[in-house]
């Protein structure tokens, strides 16, 4: 066994602490949009912690305590303050509170070092955290304060959770929400007086936020995300304190915040639902299906305007209906060929009876949306095919049935253009049916010109 | 040169670039984008100390300004992913970048001068000293040179980019309908910010580049409604922090940055309370004149259906027998109002108005 050393276990204890408490109170800080809040009032913290000193004439924590949550405390009020009185915004309020009490915090600060005996006062470890000077007091301290925080949020657990997403609607059931809100406050300036001699000034917001954050990615419920975001809290506290014992020179507050980013990151790319990775397969696949059902689609028009859907159309005819790169076109060709849906010659394309079928329940698609957009919702007939070209993609089976009935089973789309693949025998019946490829002769849907018949209601 | 006026100087020079770009900032509801920029410049520092092994400006400012346009990049990603909000993007993306600065620094370099200190609250009272050589020759304090470079770059991109960060801060769907890349000018000011950042870094620190660029902006803000007049302002207001911040921390034998940072505070809650448009004060004295109007009228047309002793208005109002006679000795003075034998009648002046 390899005994941890004294330092090393206040370390430890003080980390973890900071973990567990920073990473729930962190949850209702995200989630109410006030992420910063917790670095503005770190930075406020400041001035408090010297006049602490100033006042006891001592560095015993209890003074430093109370004079940083004090001074925390008003730079929030300053904060709000300033937003309903004056009409500065949000977040300039909090820059300014921020910049200005650390301004003033460094002033006293450096005039403390001056005194007599100041320089000893060892104040300065306030400003990035010295999590080896922590003594046991330090840590006790840490841990009744953060036992009474952990108790206060499962006690206003009810007002908190209802604060955290709908404060107006907290308000109308008669919840007391600005007491919660104020509560709130407290217990953020609290954990961030905890952390400061942890991590420092500058890096609390992270022992906050970034556990939230992470933890936010894995789940949609706040229990779990507060359960979890204390747990990475924890985790990345142990870790950056161990690391930072075993590696010479490593601070002990980066080292946690690096652990906790590392976290966040993984939880951002990989988490099952949210996660970036699957959002960016998913996007990847459905576009790859969006291009090949436009391209069934395009083969279909080109042949239906020729009146014919039997004869090769080149490639750069096609590159040309919306733009598409060569590339792209052949990755789309090549897939839907090895689906036997298309045929190729060379770089010309064209349907096989399979892939018209397919390709006309796509048009099918298209034209009852825009049959359905100008009847119901009473559109021009000009204005509905881009919305069509997007809801082609996204209507099920289900859906098209609902929408036939709807319609009535219609024959033609608001410009004249028969619609095909229809229930109702005789009329536009399935051009797979209808007209084989290459078989021109046959009929088929007649091509129509534009303009024709924008009179079709009912 | 004295080393107070460099000091002063390089304040001020600090301050007017910070207030140039901070002026956007704050218009834009950027603000904190500033702080996170300002903090997260630290890693591009150290990695340019790292790689050429000395303090020299320039790659000094190309890594910062690297990492500056990286942390509003990473901002705007994982904004723009919706799985954070932009608070919180910035949240998580300056601390994690600081830290990786500050591990660099104590593995690395913490040998050298790079003190962590100077990080957060500068030494601009050791500018005077710090010169830049050309050749062999000095031509001066390095940091009078970096400011005053970083501002010129402000004049000139504010200068040609006027109407373009004018239009795109106020109404981007319009500056973007009429051809302007919002996009492209939001990247071009943050790079400036961060290059203006690290220019005053060095000399002022972290924090106060926050405080000024933020505050003085902010103040001017209070004071106007015009751009311009916005941006010379801030750029005064920056200065005047600076110079008497100066005499503040001499006064005091404390922190230069520190007192410059109080100095703009101070003076941004006398523009909350004392802006002539905007301040607390002058909408208290408009409420003041308003309700007195409202009273005078309401006395007036309730003695439109006849004289009433004083006693009946003050239980139909609940107003006190003070505020009662305050109102009657008012419109006694203007002639709209007569009390005789304990009842208020109306003059006729009066009766004309109470109708």
């Amino acid at each position: 066994m390899d005994p941890l050393s004294f330092t090393a276990r206040n370390v430890l204890a003080g980390a973890t602490i900071l973990g567990v408490t920073g990473g729930v109170l962190g949850c209702f800080a995200l989630l109410r949009r006030q992420s910063l809040l917790g670095d503005a009032l770190a930075h406020a913290a400041l001035p408090g912690v010297c006049l602490g000193f100033l006042i006891s004439g001592s560095k015993s924590p209890i003074p430093l305590f109370l004079g940083a949550m004090a001074a925390g405390l008003v730079g929030a009020l300053f904060i709000v303050a300033a937003v309903r009185w004056s009409r500065v915004k949000e977040d300039s309020a909090i820059g300014i509170v921020l910049s200005v009490f650390f301004g003033v915090g460094i002033v006293m600060l450096t005039y403390i070092q001056r005194l007599p005996g100041g320089n000893q006062s060892g104040l300065d470890k306030y400003l990035f955290g010295q999590a080896a000077a922590l003594v046991p007091e330090d840590v006790q301290l840490m841990a009744i304060l953060s036992t009474i925080v952990l108790v206060l949020v499962a006690l206003a657990w009810k007002e908190l959770k209802v604060l955290a997403f709908d404060r107006d609607f907290g308000a109308s059931l008669g919840l007391p929400m600005r007491r919660a809100e104020i509560l709130l406050t407290l217990l953020l300036v609290t954990v961030v007086v905890v952390g400061l001699q942890t991590v420092g000034v500058v890096l609390i917001v992270a022992t906050l936020i970034t556990p939230a954050a992470a933890a936010r990615q894995w789940t949609e419920r706040l229990g779990v995300m507060v359960a979890l975001s204390a747990g990475i809290g924890a985790a990345a506290g142990i870790a950056g304190a161990m690391t930072s014992a075993s590696v010479p020179r490593l601070p002990t507050g980066p080292a946690i915040v690096v652990a906790a980013s590392a976290v966040l990151v993984v939880s951002l790319l990989l988490a099952p639902q949210r996660g970036l990775v699957w959002a960016w397969l998913r996007e990847r696949r459905v576009t790859g299906r969006i291009r090949r059902e436009n391209l069934l689609k395009d083969l279909y028009r080109i042949g239906e305007d020729r009146g014919d859907w039997g004869r090769f159309v080149s490639a750069p005819q096609l590159m040309g209906v919306r733009g598409v790169s060569a590339p792209r076109l052949a990755t789309s060709a090549g897939r839907l060929s090895s689906q036997a849906l298309i045929e190729r010659r060379g770089d010309d394309l064209r349907l096989t009876p399979e892939g018209l079928d397919r390709a006309a329940g796509v048009v099918r698609k298209h034209r009852l949306w825009e049959l359905y957009l100008t009847r119901r919702l009473e559109l021009p007939s000009d204005h509905v095919h881009r919305p069509a070209e997007a809801m082609e993609h996204a209507l099920d089976a289900t859906a098209v049935a609902e929408l036939e009935r709807l319609l009535g089973n219609p024959t033609h789309d608001p410009h004249g253009r028969p619609i095909p693949g229809g229930s109702k025998p005789g009329v536009a019946s399935k051009p797979g049916v209808a007209s084989k490829p290459g078989d021109a002769a046959n009929g088929g849907p007649q091509p129509v010109p534009d303009d024709v018949d924008r009179e079709v209601r009912p | 040169m004295s080393p107070t006026l460099v000091v002063i100087l390089v304040g001020c020079l600090a301050a007017a670039s910070c207030a140039l770009v901070g002026s956007f900032l704050v218009l834009r509801r950027m603000a904190l984008l500033g702080d996170a920029i300002s903090h997260a410049v630290l890693p591009g520092i150290v990695i340019a100390f790292l790689l050429t092994g000395d303090r020299a400006a320039l790659p000094m400012v190309l890594g910062a300004g690297a990492l500056g346009v990286i942390t509003v990049a990473l901002v705007e990603l994982l904004n723009r992913s919706r799985r954070l909000k932009e608070d919180a993007s910035i949240g998580v993306v300056f601390p994690a970048l600081f830290s990786i600065g500050v591990i660099l620094i104590s593995r690395y370099a913490s040998q050298v001068d790079l003190d962590l200190d100077c990080v957060l609250y500068g030494e601009i009272a050791y500018t005077p000293w710090d010169l830049i050589f050309f050749g062999t020759t000095s031509i001066g304090p390095k940091a009078l040179w970096v400011n005053g470079g970083t501002l010129l770059l402000n004049i000139l991109l504010v200068g040609l980019l006027f109407k373009e960060l004018k239009i795109t801060t106020f109404d981007s769907g319009l500056a973007a309908s009429l051809g302007f890349s919002p996009v492209l000018v939001h990247y071009l000011l943050m790079s400036a910010v961060s290059v203006t950042v690290v220019g005053a870094f060095e000399s002022v620190g972290a924090i106060l580049v926050v405080a000024m660029l933020v505050v003085p902006p902010a103040t001017a803000y209070l004071l106007t409604d015009r751009l311009g007049v916005m941006l010379g302002l801030g750029i005064g207001l920056g200065m005047v922090s600076a110079v008497v911040g100066y005499g503040v921390a001499r006064w005091l034998d404390a922190s230069i940055a520190g007192a410059i940072a109080a100095v703009s505070g101070v003076l941004f809650i006398l523009a909350v309370a004392l802006s002539p448009r905007h301040g607390l004060l002058s909408k208290l004295l408009v409420q003041r004149r308003l309700g007195r109007r409202l009273a005078e009228k309401l006395l007036l047309s309730h003695l439109t259906e006849g004289p009433l002793v004083a006693a009946d208005v003050e239980s139909r109002f609940g107003w006190s027998a003070r505020r009662l006679g305050r109102v009657v000795s008012r419109l006694e003075g203007a002639g709209k109002l007569r009390s005789a034998g304990g009842s208020l009648h109306l003059t006729p002046a009066g009766s004309d108005e109470g109708r």
